[in-house]
């Protein structure tokens, strides 16, 4: 037996259930720190013009979609499953999370091309948390529906991994 | 089977209806359109994400 350097991919899981924190963070009180509530998450969609990536910090409403039907900062993401984590070898892991259900904005008319929706925490300032992008589309008294990856190590809609 | 348009509930009978779908890599979309007289009245779209997001993390030695 050898010791590996290596992540603990449980420190990744407990990373997405919020359980370290490792300097002073600013955020919104749990109910309890013995039984602390899950996060509100929030979809909300973008403009095919707009430029969310990799550095957007929080919920912004700029570039973000609007029409009959579609309410500033998007519609709740159902999170029932809590992130998971899976040990690949003694140096690599991958911790997951993948909401749920599917998000859907139902009956709404988004006549402006929209491509991408940025998942984020409403519960602690609006936090953004990723940015996923599809193709443009437009919405005319319809609905809108986004239909997540499988959640599993590899397909997972956000993934933490060491390699 | 009524559908939601721009007009209200209307019989899919009197609309026109057009449908397509994308496969890539990324995603994997569905749409379907209701028109009546060349406008278009109902658009829905299903897109099912196939592209994970990956922080890829590591550890320094010592």
């Amino acid at each position: 037996m050898a010791n590996t350097q290596s992540m603990c991919t449980s420190f990744m899981e407990e990373l997405m259930l919020g359980e370290h924190q490792l300097g002073t963070a600013s955020l919104t009180s749990r109910t309890s720190l013995t039984a602390p509530t899950t996060d509100t998450l929030k979809a909300a969609l973008y403009l095919a013009s707009a430029t969310m990536d990799a550095s957007a910090t929080a919920y912004t409403a700029v570039n973000e979609v609007s029409g009959t039907g579609y309410v500033a900062g998007g519609v709740t993401v159902t999170n029932a499953t809590a992130p998971n984590s899976t040990n690949a070898s003694a140096t690599a892991g991958v911790a997951f999370f993948t909401p749920s259900a599917s998000i859907t904005y139902t009956t709404v008319t988004l006549a402006t091309a929209f491509n991408a929706v940025l998942l984020y925490n409403s519960t602690q300032s609006n936090k953004a948390i990723s940015v996923h992008t599809f193709g443009s589309q437009t919405i005319t008294a319809g609905t809108f529906t986004l239909t997540m990856p499988s959640n599993t190590t590899a397909a997972a809609l956000i993934r933490l991994a060491t390699t | 089977m009524l559908v939601i348009t721009t007009k209200g509930e209307m019989d899919d009978s009197l609309l026109e209806k057009r449908e397509g779908n994308v496969d890539n890599d990324n995603e994997t979309t569905t749409w379907v359109e209701y028109w009546l007289d060349e406008e278009l009245v109902h658009r829905s779209a299903h897109v099912r994400l196939k592209k994970t997001v990956t922080l890829t993390s590591s550890v320094a030695s010592f």
